[in-house]
């Protein structure tokens, strides 16, 4: 491994081959899928091209810095982030509207979006001086930088973020070798706590909305239906699928949210379980191959924070795919790369460009 | 495990980057393994929904589609006490569309225009319902159709696609106005109430408690919400019924109000504007719980007409308001048995002491003149006579003793100044006074002026005909006093089965000599027997404990004097009654407030003696006729 094996081209722009083809291959079907999901609107497509081009773009532009300046900015991000959070918090009062959008009078974004970034970020920041396996007391820092903007989005509410940036702190603990037993005992408390909480501190009311999270199918009037009509378009698509544009249930608009968080049954309903594995196949190798390259980075702060944006990939992925094909929950993620829309996609593809910067940068790093 | 530290040698540790590369490898690839796992989760539920039930799927795609019908359940009725029939559901029909089998919205509207009418503001609040619905529910465009008009509908309705004739049940009030204000009424769900409720429990809905218990026990009375998975044809016509899980019904309830008891104590305030909350102090039941004036309920249920309802709500009496619970009124002279109460609690005075009374009261340093209602004065008082008479000047005297704050926290125990918790919505928590009270208010520091203000129930103190009635039974009940309640029992309308509603007791107000209470139940009894209110003594065939009270309207100058004849009938004091009986053990205890009534012992006083006599004695009016039954919508004749 020295410096000559690789090209003058991929020195004068930093980049992984593998994954770029990788995310350019999902990408690429995702297109033909929204084609034939959003009946077949050129305008649809052409828009989501255009935001898989700015991604892309963000992901290349990141790539080429070194990580050393993630690091320095970790903090400060951070810190804006959880700023923006309560601003929307306090505005958000005001108005009485949309809480999660903070409006900067041009644009309007969401700043729970900055903490998927943020949260990794701040725990590689702040386990990257700290031996690990982590300390009594650094888990606790851990947890903190987590729990703040997780309770934060969660308040607004929006759940699905908030499992996100929740799950993000998570997997850098995990990451960052959290003990075994920690994690068992966790895992006892919280499934001990679980009954006590269900038999003495909800109400009845609560008790039903949990159990038909749980269970759409026995609130068939509300997200049940989602669900009724998404396992009928993925069954009726059997092992090879009604071919490209053949979809009914997509088509008819029998799916609700087709092009959207449920674009992937229409997509199985069309190209049937060959094309679904061929998909989480993609997935899957993009998520070895991000891993691969976190395990190849040279310090604590960016294998952490390369290691858990990768993980963050895998729970979109999972969780959608999970929900539409009604193994989960129903929760508001969005496949990524695949979905019509959402800022989620530009996250996504940011985090992939500060993994791209943290590979092609390590050797000049390590010493 | 806790106990022990988890790594020991970590306390000298330095950071070992090979160390920790190599686990942070071994992390990175247990996670492989787990998004291996979790993949081929989803990939193994493909398999099961594409490959073994791909047929079934396959069936249900094809031909035909799905759709999830929501079945309502009956509302629950309303009864009171002794299952008097408060309100019901009668049958009626109305126009139903579903949006998703609709081609052209407007054409289809315009069409059945030419058939049967409909009001612009119906096709407004359709035309709002349609966008928050999904588009394979039903969505109602006119209720109550008429035989005539379903009649000229049924001839070509199958040219109507997605446009349905469905049965369904309007609410009624069969006794019309009597008891509204705690009944309550349904009515149509409006925008604000679709953010509020669960969409799938109010799917296919149309009404929602609106007011009253219908509101506060909206959850009772409603039931559950079942479903049907449907099979249709193409244009959506149900063809079989897939899968069902039937709704399960409201909840009947009885009320804790008899009904004949809401008849007299309406029919008594008649003429006023106020309220009479009568409540039994034994378990903090409602017995009649009336507001005068009253409307008739029925018109709200499918949506009031805009003028109507302009009548009702700008007219200066104010019909909509619920007094009982939502009008706040000075306490006045009411308030003295309680002010007597803390005064012996806190010490500050003892039963026997005795003030002098020259029918005025100066604060020292002061030539302001703070006047009792007797100009004369009433020369030397003790505890008693004050509470029979009625005497300001001893209270004013008594509450610059206690000082506003001891007062304040003393009297909270008897939930004033605060909602009782009553189960209807929408009550008042009045104002209890103290000096933190009004630097949050007005920005102001208190005064003494204030002090004796509130020492007779005027000045800044606030409460409710709920509270004063619900004071009123604590002190029947030395102390022991429950939550006020509405709802005696619900009954499940498959088993019969009637479950009662368990009273509510709230912590009991203790002071330090139980005898306490005794001196200013005696002092009550002295009212009716001998002091302010001995009109309504007589003839009654039990003992009654009371309180008249006057509560000022207009303030006076300095050298004027109050003349009922010289002044217009809306700056005429607020007559004010409480009471209790009988007082030996005590089954009733009432508030009485007629608004600009003039004297709480000529007015209020036997308003609430013909209240205790119907309750304790059974003398009651023949109730009002229910209703006749309407018909649908008046036909047009020919």
């Amino acid at each position: 491994m020295n410096q000559n094996d690789e090209g003058l081209f991929l020195r004068l722009i930093r980049f992984d081959p593998p994954l770029l083809l990788g995310l350019l291959m999902v990408s690429g079907l995702g297109l033909f899928v929204l084609y034939s999901a959003g009946q077949q609107n050129l305008d649809l497509v052409w828009g989501q091209g255009m935001r898989l081009g700015l991604g892309f773009a963000i992901m290349l532009t990141l790539a080429q810095l070194p990580p050393r300046y993630f690091r320095l900015w970790s903090p400060w991000i951070y810190l804006v982030g959880i700023l923006l959070l309560l601003a929307v918090m306090i505005v958000g009062d005001i108005s009485k509207g949309a809480q999660r959008w903070l409006d900067l009078g041009v644009v309007r974004f969401q700043p729970s979006e900055i903490m998927k970034l943020a949260v990794p970020m701040m725990m590689g920041w702040f386990f990257a001086e700290k031996p690990l396996p982590p300390r009594w007391l650094h888990l606790l820092g851990g947890v903190l930088i987590t729990a703040i903007p997780f309770i934060l989005i969660a308040e607004q509410p929006d759940l699905g973020t908030a499992l996100v940036v929740g799950s993000a702190g998570a997997f850098a603990l995990f990451l960052a070798g959290l003990s075994w037993m920690i994690m068992l005992g966790l895992a006892v408390l919280t499934g001990g706590a679980i009954p006590l909480f269900w038999t003495f501190i909800m109400h009845d009311y609560q008790r039903q909305r949990v159990l038909t999270f749980l269970d759409p199918e026995t609130d068939p009037l509300g997200t049940g239906y989602h669900i009724i009509q998404s396992k009928i378009a993925i069954g009726s698509g059997g092992i090879y699928g009604k071919g490209w544009l053949n979809g009914t249930q997509s088509h008819l608009d029998f799916l609700p949210e087709g092009s959207t968080d449920f674009i992937f049954a229409a997509f199985l309903e069309e190209f049937g379980l060959v094309g679904g594995c061929l998909l989480l196949t993609l997935y899957f190798f993009i998520i070895a191959r991000a891993l691969y390259m976190a395990s190849r980075a040279p310090d604590t702060y960016t294998r952490l924070l390369a290691g858990s944006l990768t993980l963050i990939f895998f729970l979109y992925a999972f969780v959608n795919t999970g929900m539409v094909s009604g193994l989960l929950p129903v929760v508001g993620l969005p496949l990524p790369l695949f979905s019509y829309g959402g800022t989620s996609l530009v996250t996504i593809m940011a985090g992939f460009g500060i993994l791209m910067s943290i590979y092609s940068h390590r050797r000049i790093l390590t010493r | 495990m806790f106990a022990k530290p988890v790594f020991p040698e970590s306390l000298a540790r330095e950071k070992d980057n090979t160390a920790e590369s190599e686990l942070f490898f071994r992390r990175a690839l247990v996670m492989v393994l787990a998004v291996f796992l979790g993949l081929l989760a989803v990939a193994s539920r493909l398999v099961y929904l594409q490959v073994l039930n791909h047929e079934r799927f396959t069936t249900l795609a094809d031909g035909n589609r799905i759709r999830v019908q929501p079945l309502l359940p009956t509302r629950g009725f309303i009864f009171d006490r002794n299952g008097v029939l408060l309100a019901e559901n009668l049958a009626s029909y109305h126009l139903e569309i579903t949006r998703e089998q609709i081609q052209d919205l407007d054409a289809t509207l315009e069409e059945l225009r030419q058939r049967i009418e409909l009001a612009d503001a119906d096709v407004e609040r359709f035309r709002k319902m349609v966008r928050r619905t999904p588009g394979y529910i039903g969505v109602p465009l006119r209720f109550g159709l008429t035989d005539e008009e379903i009649a000229r509908l049924a001839i070509d309705l199958y040219r109507f696609p997605g446009v349905e004739i469905k049965a369904d049940l309007t609410r009624r009030y069969p006794l019309g106005s009597l008891g509204v204000h705690a009944i309550g009424y349904v009515g149509r769900i409006d925008e604000g109430e679709m953010r509020r409720i669960d969409p799938g429990q109010y799917s296919g809905s149309t009404h929602i408690g609106k007011v009253g218990a219908e509101r506060s026990h909206e959850d009772l009375l409603r039931g559950r919400t079942g479903w049907q998975q449907v099979e249709t044809n193409a244009e959506g016509r149900p063809l079989r019924v897939l899968s069902r899980t039937p709704p399960t019904p409201g909840q009947h309830l009885y009320l804790s109000i008899d009904i004949r008891l809401q008849a007299v104590a309406e029919k008594a305030l008649e003429g006023y504007n106020g309220a009479i909350v009568a409540l039994d102090p034994r378990n903090g039941e409602i017995l009649a719980l009336a507001s005068q004036p009253v409307y008739d309920p029925n018109p709200f249920v499918n949506g009031i007409d805009f003028a109507s309802y302009r009548e009702l709500n700008t007219s200066k009496d104010k019909p909509l308001l619920n007094r009982a619970l939502r009008g706040m009124y000075p306490p006045g002279s009411t308030i003295k048995p309680l002010m007597a109460l803390t005064g012996l609690e806190y010490g500050v005075i003892n039963r026997y002491n005795g003030v002098f009374c020259r029918g005025f009261y100066q604060l020292p340093g002061s030539s302001h003149r703070f006047r009792d209602w007797k100009r004369s004065g009433h020369g030397s008082v003790s505890m008693d006579r004050a509470i029979a008479q009625s005497c300001d000047v001893y209270f004013y005297d008594l509450a610059l003793k206690l000082g506003i704050d001891r007062t304040h926290q003393f009297l909270d125990q008897f939930s004033l100044g605060r909602p009782t918790g009553i189960d209807l919505p929408g009550e008042k928590g009045g104002v209890l006074p103290s000096q933190a009270w009004k630097r949050q208010s007005y920005n102001q520091n208190w005064f003494a002026g204030d002090t004796l203000s509130a020492g007779i129930g005027q000045g800044y103190f606030l409460a409710t005909p709920l509270q004063l009635a619900h004071s009123t039974a604590a002190i029947a009940q030395r102390g022991v006093h429950f939550q006020p309640r509405i709802l005696h029992a619900s009954e499940d309308p498959g088993t019969r089965v009637k479950t009662l509603a368990e009273p509510q007791p709230l912590p009991p107000i203790k002071v330090r000599d139980p005898r306490f209470w005794d001196t200013i139940i005696t002092g009550m009894v002295h009212v009716i027997e001998g002091g302010t209110a001995h009109k309504i003594g007589i003839g009654a065939k039990y003992r009654i404990a009371g309180k008249t009270g006057t509560a000022q309207v207009f303030t006076l100058g300095q050298s004027e004097r109050y003349n009922a004849k010289r002044l217009a009938k809306h700056l005429l004091d607020h007559a004010l009654f409480v009471a209790f009986a009988p007082v030996e053990d005590p089954r009733i205890a009432v508030a009485v407030i007629a608004e600009h009534g003039g004297g709480g012992s000529s007015t209020a006083a036997p308003i609430a003696r013909k209240v205790m006599d119907a309750w304790l004695l059974n003398k009651y009016d023949a109730l009002p006729e229910p209703l006749p039954a309407p018909d649908a919508a008046p036909h047009e004749s020919e």
